[in-house]
């Protein structure tokens, strides 16, 4: 198949480059960038853990196809850490013991960054409703959910934020 | 909340919550799984799969597939080998190999959807999967069989036509039971007779999968040398380089396995599925291949597990005292032997005293795939069916549910129903503990909003745990800090848990320790990660290794010093002199000095430890039940566990809330709908409905700590038995709300509408408040 240019922003590094149409993001970040932090567990959509931010909002980058992220801004989870300082909800993440395996880890971590940059103090059922599209096997959900809280609270008290 | 019920020692780092050595390349996208893996000249395999459950493969052709421009390589089943028969223990389960590798890949039959009939290696992955659409397989369609009650009919038709079932110790050909097992105590019959009260319940449950997030993967190098390299998502390296020498008729020498970070299990990762096929394919291709499981290829193709039957009767005296009790279990093998029936059969009334007992148990052969261990393999559909009946006995006795299950609890010293006596067991004190829980205590508000309304369920669950082989090699830094290379796949936590039993014994921090887990070639033998067997086993192996690292550095001190090895002891974390207080070392100190006193200091440790301290959970579920509609919603959800010694209290609340959120999953959404042509229908994560975030409450944890004698510091494992009493739990709350007993899992809004429909209009509410 030919391919066609496009250009767009990954992780705050303008790239330029050549893809098929049917590509989608998730195999062209993986697969072409090399960032291979965003997983895929399902191809379609239902799983969450190839969520990457697009323009900010988070995405299942499964589902969007490379040629329409032409122009737009994408973050993954290699770009949530700032000059090798974690971000609140990473930072979080471990010290909670939000995670287990880890292959879903990344989408969590995009999720929930969405979500505290939109609403910094979202209650329990709101951080539950925010993440219900990411599915987690290990935890249970309880620490994902307390550590979400826990990032929310070090972002209240003024820690300097990388998210 | 930690209740220690026999306090042990005193520790320092066992029982603290360090971070695990593994978060932060999880947190920042670096932590590296299989299928991030990338090789110079790297392709890519599919694999063609039967579209039919129960079919002769007549014909395959694949002429048309080679031919095409970018494909290295195909195969089928003439290219596998013919593996003899040989029985290979995996610690969840023993597979024999011959059955193995025609699961892996068909010879002459397709025994269930998805089964692998052919596989291609190409340039890239849609070049692969073009090919596979090249390959034509003529197939004499063969009725399915699809489950126990099917299998077990007269005139059945055979899946396993050289299958010779073992019945009872009779040998039996043309038979879809390829076993057939008992254990046997006491005048059950005559004990039933004297009974005040006798229950008998049919319960059936639905296949479930594990659910890992991570599809199976693997990545195969077969070298000019005839050495293979395996590159794989794996519960125990050593165990798929013993399936891949048994199924390629391969020495294991010649074998490397790299276990790459692994995304779930829970049991579903110890057999091998795509590691021959990659091996293979790269023989032919001269070239490391590649292959990734689809989602759909891990529901239709890889190990849920059983979906069976399981009959339960008990009888009680008047005062509740259990007489006799008997179970009938027949689960599910699919395609292959090998279901989890011993495991039902050990676990099912291993949380009582009765004296008088009878269990029979079926492995069954169905066209579906081969079932796999599933977190407590087993014992879950056990629970399910005993940990009801129970509660009906208590409803009718009009006792408290755990006064029941205390009344008649098993104790150290008390036969299993299956034959050995228990060890140091917790099933009392996890009772206790749930009877003196804040949620036991607490009162129930019955009425939810808009007519909903709420149950409250109590169940009980047993796990048989593991010990077996691990090994551990600790080598000193000159900084005091040490590296642990261990052998078991770090599935939820066991890098941390290790690392901190080895620190302990060191005498250092958990962060001075580094725990890497390496392949095949790089550690001793070691089991899979399974059984709840790893922080058990391998946690004493790194004990070991760790002793002997302390009494080499003993050794040291006394030469650094000038002073006989017998005058140096060990002990927070200092090396000293016992004659003179004078000479003391911390063990940075002396690591700095290990080349000038003899070199540097390694210590292995192995150990083979033939049994294990069972575990046993207590689970308690407040639900609302909505009328109208037959959904449930949990509302709270507290599980007692009684976890030997809590090595990081974080983790092991970390596998209770997991595998209590499984069991919720289980009981009220997780099934395969199978069509009767064998197809299943929800091969999705959509329709495959696992719980998410929004249908789980917080689990709240308390941990009972009966120590375990045989580990150095008490450990038993935990990973397992939370996701055995769930099920049942949540039956006995259902009940509670509204009246109705369910008999099948899972406890979907259809079923409870149904059961609803069906009560009689006078409703019975059992417990007490």
């Amino acid at each position: 198949m030919a391919k066609i240019p496009i250009q767009f922003t990954v992780n705050g590094e303008p790239r330029e480059m050549m893809v098929e149409p049917a590509w989608t993001l998730l195999r062209t970040l993986r697969d072409e960038l090399l960032l291979t932090g965003t997983k895929e567990g399902c191809s379609n959509g239902n799983c969450g853990a190839c969520t990457v931010l697009v323009e900010g909002r988070s995405v299942n980058s499964c589902l969007v196809l490379a040629p329409e992220a032409d122009g737009l801004e994408v973050t993954t989870v290699e770009g949530i850490a700032r000059n090798g300082k974690l971000s609140h909800v990473q930072e979080a993440f471990v010290q909670e013991g939000g995670l287990q395996c880890g292959f879903c880890t990344p989408g969590f971590i995009i999720s929930a960054t969405a979500l505290l940059r939109r609403n910094p103090n979202p209650t329990e059922e709101e951080i539950r409703l925010n993440l219900a599209g990411n599915l987690c096997r290990c935890t249970g959900y309880d620490k994902i959910i307390k550590a979400v809280m826990r990032a929310s609270a070090a972002m209240a008290s003024g820690g300097a934020p990388a998210t | 909340m930690v209740a220690t019920a026999r306090p042990g020692k005193d520790f320092k780092v066992i029982g603290t919550r360090p971070v695990r050595h593994d978060g932060l390349d999880k947190v920042i996208g670096r932590a590296l799984y299989g299928a991030d893996l990338k090789l110079p000249g790297l392709i890519h395999g599919a694999v063609l799969r039967s579209p039919h459950a129960h079919a002769r493969i007549k014909k395959i052709d694949t002429s048309k597939a080679e031919k095409l421009a970018g494909v290295f390589a195909v195969i089928t089943g003439n290219d596998m080998p013919l593996a003899p028969s040989k029985v290979v223990d995996l610690v969840e389960g023993a597979e024999n190999m011959r059955y193995n590798s025609d699961k892996v890949m068909a010879q002459d039959k397709a025994l269930f959807k998805g089964h692998p009939v052919a596989a291609v290696a190409a340039v890239d992955q849609n070049t692969a999967l073009e090919a596979l659409k090249l390959i034509d397989v003529k197939y004499e369609l063969l009725p399915p069989i699809l489950n126990v009650g099917e299998a077990m009919a007269k005139a059945a038709p055979i899946a396993l036509e050289d299958l010779t079932g073992n019945h009872l110790g009779k040998k039996v050909p043309h038979t879809n039971v390829a076993s057939h097992n008992r254990h046997e105590f006491g005048e059950v019959d005559k004990a039933f007779s004297s009974c005040e009260l006798v229950v008998e319940r049919e319960y059936e449950l639905a296949t479930v999968h594990q659910g890992y997030i991570e599809p199976q993967n693997a990545t195969a190098d077969w070298n000019a040398e005839g050495r293979v390299t395996v590159w794989t998502s794996t519960q125990g390296a050593h165990g798929v380089r013993k399936q891949v020498a048994g199924v390629l008729l391969l020495p294991e020498s010649r074998i490397k396995v790299v276990p790459m970070e692994i995304g779930g299990g829970f049991g579903g990762k110890i057999s091998v599925y795509l590691e021959p096929l990659a091996a293979l394919l790269s023989k032919k291709a001269g070239r490391p291949v590649k292959m990734v499981m689809d989602r759909r290829s891990v529901f239709e193709a890889t190990g849920p597990t059983p979906g069976g039957r399981v009959r339960v009767k008990l009888g009680v005296d008047r005062k509740g005292r259990m007489l006799a009790a008997e179970a009938d279990l027949r689960y599910e093998a699919g395609a292959y032997p090998g279901s989890p029936i011993a495991r039902g059969m050990t676990c099912i009334m291993a949380a009582y005293k009765i004296p008088n007992t009878r269990i029979d148990g079926y492995d069954v052969i169905v066209n579906k795939p081969k079932t796999s261990a599933y977190r407590a393999p087993g014992s879950t559909h056990a629970a399910f069916a005993m940990e009801t009946v129970v509660d009906e006995v208590a409803e009718r006795l009009g006792m408290d549910p755990v006064k029941l299950r205390l009344l008649n609890a098993a104790r150290e010293g008390d036969r299993r129903p299956d034959g050995p006596r228990h060890p140091r067991i917790g099933c009392v004190e996890v009772l206790e503990a749930a009877m003196a829980s804040p949620h036991w205590k607490s009162k129930l508000v019955r009425k939810g909003k808009d007519g909903r309304v709420r149950g409250r369920g109590v169940a009980q669950g047993f796990w048989v745990n593991a010990g077996r082989e691990s090994s551990v090699a600790i080598s000193v830094n000159g900084d005091g800090t040490v590296q642990l290379v261990e052998g078991s796949t770090d599935i939820g936590g066991s890098r941390a848990s290790i690392a901190m039993q080895a620190a302990e014994a060191l005498g250092i921090g958990a962060q001075d320790v580094w725990p890497i887990v390496v392949d095949t070639d790089g550690i001793g033998y070691t089991d899979v990660t399974g059984g709840s067997r790893t922080t058990y086993a391998t946690g004493a192996a790194a004990i070991k290794a760790a002793d002997l690292v302390i009494s080499e550095m003993k050794k040291r001190a006394a030469r650094h010093w000038n002073r006989e090895p017998g005058d140096i002891a060990h002990g927070d974390g200092r090396f000293f002199s016992k004659s003179d207080p004078e000479l003391k070392m911390s063990f940075k100190e002396l690591s700095a000095r290990l080349g000038e006193t003899g070199g540097p200091v390694v210590g292995v440790g192995t150990v083979n430890i033939p049994d294990a301290g069972g575990a046993y959970g207590t689970h308690i579920v407040d639900l609302e039940v909505d009328p109208d509609t037959g959904k449930v919603d949990i509302l709270r959800y507290t599980a007692i566990q009684d976890v030997g010694k809590a090595i990081h209290p974080s983790y092991v609340e970390g596998q209770i809330q997991g595998g209590a959120v499984q069991g919720i999953g289980w009981a009220l959404n997780e099934e395969y709908f199978v069509t009767d042509k064998g197809a299943m229908a929800n091969s999705s994560f959509l329709d495959y409905r696992m719980p998410t975030a929004l249908d789980t409450p917080m689990i709240e944890t308390i941990l009972v700590e009966v120590q375990y004698p045989t580990h150095p510091y008490g450990v038993r494992g935990v990973g397992e038995v939370p996701i055995v009493p769930p099920v049942a739990a949540i039956a006995n709350a259902i009940h509670d709300a509204v009246g109705v007993r369910l008999n099948q899992a899972p406890m979907k809004p259809g079923r409870i509408l149904e059961a609803l429909a069906a009560r009689p209009a006078a409703r019975s509410n059992g417990r007490k408040a």
